[in-house]
This record gives C-alpha cells, sequence and structure tokens, in this order.
C-alpha cells in the first residue's frame, strides 16, 4: 500500500467510522454510497486532503463519486498534484 | 406552453424512480383533532379507522386543548386573522412582542425572535451571525434543516461524530486559529431520542473560547425539571448562546418556531435573517394560542410528569417484550429493526391492530438503521400503553424478532 493510501486510508477510519461500527474499511469501501460517510461530513476529508498534499480541489470536483473510495480518492490527490 | 410533454415525462421518471426506490411518502388523512386517538383514513379511500397516535410530536398534549383552542378562538376575536405584512413593515403586532418576551423568560436567554418555523429559524440564523472568518462545528446527527441553514452561510464548517466529545474536542482545537468557533447540536436528536452532553459541550466551549448553538425543538417544554428544555436538565441553562426551536411540537403544535440568545445575535437575524425579513411571521391565532400554552407550563409541571411517567413505562414495556430499542430518556422511543422493508411491514401490521407508529429508513436514518420512531405524549394514558405493547408484542412475535439483536435481525432480514 503506497503512501497515500495508507494516509488516507486512516484519516478515513479515524474521522468517520464510528466507535462500535464493525465495518472493514478498505480502499474499495464505498464510503458515502455505503453510508459510511455522508455529503455533509465530506468537507473534512476535502480540507485534510488539501492541507496535506497542497492543494486546491475545486468544489465541481470534490464529487460525491470521486470522494465514494479511498481509490478514487487517491486518484483524486493524484490528479491535483500533478496539475 | 412551457410543460411540455417531454418536462412532464422527466418528471414522472423521477417520480417512478422514487417509488422503485421505496423512497415515495405518502400523507394519510386524519379526520379528527390532533390526540392520543385519531381517525386515520388508510389507505386512501378507506373508512377513517380509530387508532393509538405513537408517532406525533404532541409531546405535552396541548394540540387540542380547551384552554389553548380557547385563547386561539379569543386571538381571531381581538387580533384577527393574517397580518398581510412582513414583521418590520406592518407585520408585527404586541402579542408578537408579548410572545417574544415570554419565550425568553422561559428559556433563560437574553431575547427571542420569532420566525415563521423552526426550519426557517435554522435556515436563517447561521448566515445572519456568522461568515468567512467563522467555523461552525456541527454534530453529524443535526437536523436538516441546521444542515441547510449551515450550507446558506458562508463560514467553513466541518462536524464531528455524534455525540463524541474527544472528537469534538480535536476539531475545536484544529481550529483555534477562526475568528469564532460555534458547536451546533440538537438538544434532543430526533431520530434516535438520545440527549445531548451539554453540560461537556458548554464546559469545552468555555475551554476553547466557543459559541454554543443547540436546537431544542425536541425538547422545550418537557425536558428538564420544569420543562425548559435539555440545558435544564444538563445544568447550563443560561449558558446557552443560541437556541432554536418550535412551536409546532410540544409548545402547542401548530406552528411557527424562534431565534433565543445573546441579545447582539438576535438583533442580527432581526436585521439580517432573511426568512424573517421576507416572510410573513406567525399567524396572531398562533400567538395566543402559544401564550396561552406558555402560562399553563409555567403554572404546574402535571404535564411534563406525566410524560415522564409514560416515557419510562412504555421503555419499560418494551424492553420487557423483547425489543431492542435505542436507550435514552426521552420521550421519542426508537424500535430498531435495521431492515426497512422490516420496518414498513411492522408499521403496516401494527397500523391494523390499531395503533398508528411509522417506520423510517434510509435516507432518514443511515442504511442498516431502520427503525419504528415511537413517540409519547402527555395525552397517553396507561391504557392506550398497554393496548400499545400487546399489538407490537402481537406483530413482534409474528416476524420472530423479540428478544432478537441487531446481529440476529440481520441474520433473518438481511440489512
Amino acid at each position: 500500500m503506497d503512501d497515500v493510501t495508507k494516509a488516507v486510508l486512516d484519516y478515513v477510519k479515524r474521522e468517520y467510522v464510528e466507535e462500535g461500527d464493525d465495518r472493514e474499511v478498505d480502499a474499495d469501501t464505498r464510503l458515502i454510497s455505503g453510508g459510511i460517510v455522508d455529503s455533509f461530513s465530506m468537507v473534512s476529508l476535502k480540507r485534510f486532503l488539501e492541507k496535506k498534499y497542497q492543494i486546491k480541489i475545486p468544489d465541481e470536483d470534490a464529487s460525491p463519486a470521486a470522494f465514494d473510495t479511498v481509490k478514487s480518492i487517491v486518484a483524486l490527490v493524484a490528479r491535483f498534484r500533478g496539475a | 406552453m412551457a410543460f411540455s410533454t417531454r418536462a412532464r415525462e422527466h418528471y414522472q421518471a423521477e417520480l417512478g424512480n422514487l417509488r422503485s426506490a421505496g423512497l415515495f411518502k405518502e400523507e394519510r388523512y386524519i379526520h379528527s383533532v390532533q390526540d392520543a386517538e385519531i381517525e386515520v383514513e388508510y389507505p386512501k379511500g378507506a373508512a377513517p379507522k380509530r387508532v393509538i397516535n405513537l408517532c406525533a410530536n404532541n409531546y405535552l398534549g396541548l394540540s387540542s386543548h380547551p384552554a389553548v383552542v380557547e385563547a386561539a378562538r379569543a386571538g381571531l376575536d381581538h387580533r384577527g386573522y393574517g397580518m398581510s405584512s412582513v414583521r418590520f413593515i406592518c407585520g408585527t403586532q404586541d402579542v408578537h412582542r408579548q410572545l417574544e418576551q415570554k419565550l425568553t423568560g422561559f428559556l433563560g436567554t437574553e431575547d427571542t425572535l420569532l420566525f415563521p418555523s423552526c426550519m426557517d429559524a435554522n435556515g436563517g440564523v447561521f448566515e445572519a451571525c456568522f461568515n468567512e472568518q467563522d467555523i461552525l462545528i456541527a454534530d453529524r446527527l443535526v437536523h436538516a434543516s441546521i444542515v441547510d441553514g449551515m450550507r446558506l452561510c458562508k463560514a467553513m464548517q466541518d462536524t464531528y461524530k455524534h455525540s463524541d466529545m474527544g472528537h469534538l474536542e480535536e476539531k475545536l482545537e484544529e481550529h483555534k486559529d477562526k475568528r469564532q468557533r460555534i458547536v451546533i447540536t440538537d438538544g434532543v436528536f430526533s431520530m434516535d431520542g438520545d440527549v445531548a452532553k451539554l453540560d461537556e459541550i458548554v464546559a469545552l466551549a468555555e475551554k476553547y473560547d466557543a459559541l454554543v448553538f443547540v436546537d431544542e425543538s425536541h425538547s422545550s417544554g418537557f425536558i428538564g425539571k420544569t420543562g425548559r428544555g435539555t440545558h435544564e436538565l444538563r445544568g447550563v441553562y443560561g449558558k446557552i448562546d443560541l437556541i432554536t426551536t418550535t412551536l409546532g411540537k410540544a409548545l402547542g403544535g401548530a406552528s411557527g418556531g424562534c431565534v433565543s440568545g445573546r441579545r447582539e445575535l438576535v438583533e442580527m437575524c432581526r436585521q439580517r435573517a432573511r426568512p424573517y425579513l421576507f416572510s410573513n411571521t406567525v399567524a396572531p391565532v398562533i400567538v395566543m394560542g402559544a401564550l396561552e400554552v406558555l402560562d399553563l407550563i409555567s403554572k404546574t409541571t402535571e404535564r411534563r410528569d406525566k410524560l415522564e411517567w409514560n416515557t419510562i413505562y412504555w421503555r419499560k414495556l418494551l424492553t420487557e417484550a423483547g425489543f431492542d430499542i435505542k436507550v435514552g430518556e426521552s420521550p421519542i422511543v426508537p424500535v430498531m429493526l435495521y431492515n426497512a422493508k422490516l420496518a414498513q411491514d411492522v408499521s403496516r401490521d401494527l397500523f391494523a391492530e390499531g395503533i398508528y407508529a411509522v417506520g423510517f429508513f434510509f435516507p432518514v436514518v443511515p442504511k442498516g438503521q431502520a427503525r419504528i420512531r415511537t413517540q409519547l405524549s402527555a395525552a397517553h394514558e396507561k391504557h392506550h400503553l398497554d393496548k400499545g405493547i400487546a399489538a407490537f408484542r402481537k406483530v413482534g412475535a409474528k416476524y420472530g424478532i423479540l428478544g432478537k439483536k441487531k446481529k440476529d435481525i440481520e441474520a433473518m432480514f438481511g440489512l
């Protein structure tokens, strides 16, 4: 697992998985469509990514689909780090 | 004609999608006044059936109380039917200000401003008081109207795990460079019925120089020893910076809401909150009814005491019967069924037994958290609850869920 995937996965688990929730979360787990992260709470994830990777993700790119799995989030980060 | 066939087909398809996803909502017509027992036409076209109502927000049983109805009637006679104006043109009567002052005294704040509803109060308050230099930090289970209000505001936004004080403190620490931090919570959470840890929230707010906002819609009138709300229960009465609450639940149940709190913040709402500025306020009839409600519940705690007794009794009955309920102390008692279809089936079968209690499922609650939300009222007598539990036991036995917890129910019905 690369560093970005690990960092994002760690953040998602810490920030969104409630105590007592025994669901396994990995890079392919559906976060938004699976009901783990809601659109209301998504904003802190965007802020985390922007701060940690010194990027700016425009609101139109921070869609629920782009944030639906750790894998898609990592792809989004790669896209804006390369931009 | 602008509404073309193409447009009509588009909306018909959208509505069809809602139906096939099981998300289509239908109203049931009630042919009586709101009370512990009501006459309901269901399904549409059927003869109205008398059922015990276990799903109203009529916590104090004042929706059809004779003194409240009489006060409203007097309001109609003496102050008329409508105002035909927003507040700041010619839509404010003496009684509107009287009600605001009375609510201020009741809630233990500095000032109050009426809104057409609490949905409007929550929709307007954040934008009026805060801007991009501030951070709004909300519990993840706050009411949808708060989420909407936050989205209308330019302030930065963040959330913390439900009632997780460690997580809230992390967020307050993270955002200590912002001009103002505002912690936002419901007093009693409408879907789970649990009570916010307001004492701990206030302590954290003092430590991190933050303001505290509480929506008391499901608490005003009955939570706390004299029914003032969650802040009374948790020993922080007088320490809340912003309270929103409704007249549409315990406090008469008609409509209307308010923002109550620090004088300057309420004044900001008077100057800037758009739902206050651009809509008529609560009609005189409702104002007079609400004044009577506040008089009634300030004279005696009899009704909230009865509600408390009913709540304890109902929670005991459900637990003894083997239902999996959300533990708590409020009159919102969710019976957990986890599976959305099961929740709908149980609700339908309860209705056949003469009990009106509605199923809630995604997106109103998280996936896999479907439930029947029961709500108590001071209008309920013991015999209503005894009949209620008999029906719940019968339907629970039919589905084999008595004594079963989440894992068992999941195994039987899936999520």
